[in-house]
């Protein structure tokens, strides 16, 4: 029996707007409007509308949230200051990665602080199993799912400060990069930060969800271009992001992921924070990388990566396995194949010649420095 | 080409029957419309050789976009005997005009009962109607 999809607020402009909508993570939602292709440029080259209130948002309240959450994710986050952000892991007890979320330090506009965690859309379920027992042993913390309460929409591209900004009275360009602040956005209280999935410049809004709406047609007829998931997920590989369910799961651990800037182990203690300590030993385990090839066909997630210098295009595939290719699209501002994946370490050193098994034939690739592609980031306050 | 006019496989490729001067028959081989616009965004095509002979329902190549890859299966018995070598440098004429210059093989048909199992356009439009949903 098929289950009832969760929606958005903006569902009905969605439909309404030729929305091509599916399954995701149990909510349905636009994977494109017009082209993938497009609206990925649209994002590079001026600026792009995503519904993402399919993420959870969990609101923590208490003098004791601060500590509680440092106790939670792998990175310090009890020193942020009111309007900083933070990337963070959670993490099993064997250091398996539960979850990436964003942990937000904000203050309501009377002054009074509190803290947000947003989550994958697919892992919200199991973070709220997580966190709630925990909280419940926890002093002065409480967690609120706020997810259905609250809608999110992300506006991307080197236009998007410009077109956001008559919406609301507080000055963008004095936001810094993953900060966040309370604020009016067209009348309405919410949240604006300067954070993103795409590589590029750009803000997230948290909003009422009656008020979302308004709010999004408001910077459609400003110019901005709605994206779907498609766009989303095109983007996100140029610019080198994991993206839970791919490059990250329960049996991979954020050091192998490349996410050690988000793993503070010293002095801490947190669910798997032994483990890591552990991991952290062990060299040998196989590393996420970026591979581009020449060619036109596209690596997707699951095909083999072989060893081997000077394979020839379409050759039979002779070479022995060293990885896996976890995410793989055709890179619209590239214009070539692009993959990230998993692989041995001899294997991982950028401009390492390797090939991919793409449907029995192997097609040569190259390791490459992640990102695919990085933004000019003049101009840009972090 | 009219779509009205061809036959379609339920893999949504369609075919146009034609007399060749030999008195056999040629099936030329494309994608619906309707596939091409659930595709969108192509950045790849695979063709056959001159001279391979398919059997209905075999892949004789693979069509990618950024989002997926398709294979393209063959609704008829035969072999190729024309392929559309500029077309891998072309995609845009497959989306633009996939009944006419958008069309990518055609095949002498070896056994014409293959054809049997093809719908016509009602039926082939019933198919897309049901996949829409």
């Amino acid at each position: 029996m098929a289950t009832a999809l969760a929606q958005t607020p903006l569902h009905d402009w969605h439909a309404a707007h030729g929305g091509r909508m599916v399954d995701f993570a149990g909510w349905s939602m636009p994977v494109q409007y017009t082209s993938i292709v497009a609206e990925h440029m649209a994002t590079r080259n001026a600026a792009t509308l995503f519904d993402i209130s399919h993420m959870g948002r969990l609101r923590f309240d208490g003098p004791g949230a601060a500590a509680f959450l440092d106790s939670l994710v792998t990175r310090r986050v009890a020193d942020q200051k009111l309007g900083q952000i933070r990337y963070a892991l959670v993490t099993n007890d064997s250091g398996g990665i539960l979850d990436d979320v964003l942990v937000y330090h904000l203050a309501d506009v009377g002054g009074n602080s509190y803290w947000l965690m947003v989550v994958n859309a697919s892992n919200r379920a199991k973070i709220v199993d997580f966190v709630e027992p925990r909280v419940a042993d926890a002093l002065a913390v409480t967690m609120a799912d706020v997810t259905f309460d609250w809608s999110m929409i992300a506006v991307q591209g080197p236009r998007a400060i410009e077109l956001l900004q008559p919406l609301t009275e507080l000055p963008i360009n004095d936001l810094k990069y993953y900060h966040g602040a309370e604020t009016r956005i067209a009348g309405h209280g919410g949240i604006v930060s300067r954070t993103g999935y795409t590589g590029e410049d750009g803000c997230e809004l948290i909003l009422g969800a009656r008020a979302v709406a308004g709010v999004w047609q408001s910077l459609v007829d400003a110019g901005a271009m709605p994206a779907g998931l498609g766009a989303r997920d095109t983007l996100r590989l140029e610019a080198g992001m994991p993206l839970y369910g791919h490059e990250l799961n329960e049996s991979i651990d954020p050091l192998e992921a490349g996410l050690g800037f988000a793993v503070n182990l010293a002095g801490r203690s947190f669910s798997g924070s032994e483990a890591l300590k552990r991991l952290a030993e062990q060299t040998a385990r196989p590393r996420r990388v970026g591979l581009t090839l020449a060619g036109k066909r596209v690596p997707r997630e699951g095909y083999s990566i072989l060893a081997g210098s000077a394979i020839a295009s379409g050759a039979p595939v002779e070479s022995t396995p060293v990885g896996t290719v976890t995410s793989g699209t055709f890179s619209p501002t590239l214009d070539c194949p692009i993959a990230m994946g998993y692989v041995a370490p001899a294997s991982a050193a950028v401009g390492t010649e390797l090939a991919i098994d793409i449907r029995g034939r192997a097609e040569p690739a190259r390791v490459v420095e992640l990102p695919f592609y990085r933004r000019n980031t003049k101009g840009i306050r972090t | 080409m009219k779509p009205e006019k061809l036959l379609y496989a339920k893999t949504h490729e369609w075919v146009a029957i034609e007399p060749d001067a030999t008195g056999g028959k040629v099936a030329t081989i494309g994608i619906s419309a309707f596939a091409l616009e659930a595709l969108t965004d192509l950045v790849y095509i695979e063709l056959p050789k001159v001279g391979r002979s398919l059997k209905a329902g075999e892949a004789f190549g693979e069509i990618e976009s950024v989002k997926a890859v398709s294979d393209l299966y063959s609704p008829v018995d035969g072999t190729v005997v024309a392929v559309h070598e500029s077309l891998p440098n072309e995609l845009e004429s497959l989306p633009a005009d996939p009944y006419g210059k958008g069309w990518i093989v055609k095949v002498k048909l070896s056994d014409e009962s293959s054809l049997s199992n093809l719908m016509d356009f009602a039926a082939y439009q019933k198919q897309c109607a049901e996949e829409g949903h």
